[in-house]
């Protein structure tokens, strides 16, 4: 359901005091919204595989516990991939917060209404699926608390909150999109080969 | 009762349990490869490897609610430094397809182990359309294929398929032939 949030002024925010953060972005505006705050060596931006983006940071935050790992996708992306809540809520990492921002709309392909505009509640959805830290946020004070969140352990395993943003795209900040040098990168800034 | 991808205490099951030991030459050749991660779909005839894993402290074992999940899953831990392997029977095959482009535009050393159904005495006839087509959807993805189909050929052809993955690079995926593993009897 879409909100009052400006959604470039709220990941600006959310990014602000990422630390040592790995930033996955799950496909379309998210990926953009990332990109605007500015580029990072610790940022996976997804160009597709829709509906991964959650699972993605589910695999990472378990190969790497001590780091913080936020993902920041659309209410589209994780719709298409909400059992992976009830998959991240099995596994409880504390490392892990996922971010949605929710406009109620897939900006990517003419603004067509999605499910969480005709009643779906993705914040139910967590809770539903046994995530215990689920915020809904509709103020920039709920992104600072949120940003203060992201590089502390969660006690009770992942955060999961929903941005309520305002329906408007904004111009369009298009990230690299080649995938192997991405993650190379960010292999390599974990201190890690870029490959095998 | 049939439930997730036909997973019974039936016949199916009973292959992967009792006489064969197939299921732990796969485990050996995971523990060697230094797997940590291993996402799955269960299906009975990787019951012995799950509940071998879940029992193994050095790796985390994950169920998922598709199979998708696993192949996003483990391009993550791939990405945070862990080696990852995939568990599903051939239906799940299908569900696999689009995420696979993450395995192939990020080069992910993926193992994917695949027991299949709809090919060998199968009762079910909705095993069928994807048992048939289980191997030309993960090659049409850029996966490579190696089948195994006689219990003491399992752990050389898993290890072959590791290696492949895990030392080049090569996404790879083992259908495990359901002859291998006993067609699934229904009884009334």
């Amino acid at each position: 359901m879409s909100g009052t949030l400006d959604r470039r002024a709220a990941v600006a925010a959310l990014l602000r005091e990422r630390g040592e953060a790995v930033v996955i972005s799950g496909l379309g505006s998210p990926t953009y919204d990332v990109a605007a705050a500015g580029d990072d060596d610790l940022n996976f931006p997804l160009w597709g595989a829709m509906g991964g983006a959650a699972v993605m940071g589910l695999g990472l935050a378990l190969a790497q516990p001590e780091r913080p790992v936020l993902v920041v996708t659309g209410d589209g992306e994780m719709l298409m991939g909400m059992g992976s809540l009830a998959t991240i809520a099995a596994q409880a990492p504390g490392n892990l917060v996922i971010a949605v921002l929710d406009n109620g709309l897939y900006g990517e392909t003419g603004g067509q209404r999605s499910h969480t505009a005709m009643g779906t509640d993705l914040a139910a959805v967590a809770r539903g699926c046994g995530i215990a830290d689920v915020r809904v946020i509709e103020t920039m004070e709920g992104i600072e608390a949120l940003a203060r969140r992201v590089p502390e352990p969660g006690a009770t395993g992942p955060c999961f909150a929903v941005l309520r943003i305002a329906g408007a795209e904004p111009e369009r900040v298009l990230p690299p999109r080649d995938a192997a040098a991405l993650l190379g990168r960010t292999r390599k800034a974990l201190g890690l080969s870029p490959g095998i | 009762m049939d439930g997730p991808r036909g997973l019974g205490a039936e016949a199916r099951e009973a292959a992967g349990e009792s006489g064969a030991d197939w299921p732990d030459r796969i485990f050996d050749v995971l523990m060697e490869q230094e797997v940590r991660q291993v996402a799955y779909v269960p299906d009975g005839g990787h019951a012995r490897l799950i509940r071998r894993l879940h029992a193994e402290p050095s790796v985390r074992a994950v169920p998922l609610t598709t199979e998708e999940e696993g192949v996003a899953l483990l391009a993550g831990a791939w990405l945070g430094g862990q080696r990852g392997a995939l568990l599903m029977q051939s239906s799940g095959v299908g569900n696999c397809v689009n995420m696979l482009s993450l395995v192939r535009l990020c080069r992910i050393p993926l193992l994917m182990l695949v027991t299949m159904r709809g090919e060998w005495g199968e009762f079910n006839p909705w095993q069928v359309p994807m048992g048939s087509t289980t191997k030309a959807a993960l090659e049409l993805m850029d996966m490579r294929v190696l089948r195994a189909e006689r219990p003491e050929e399992v752990g050389e052809v898993v290890s072959a398929a590791a290696r492949m993955a895990y030392g080049g690079g090569t996404p790879m995926a083992v259908l495990l032939a359901q002859r291998l593993i006993g067609a699934k009897v229904f009884v009334k």
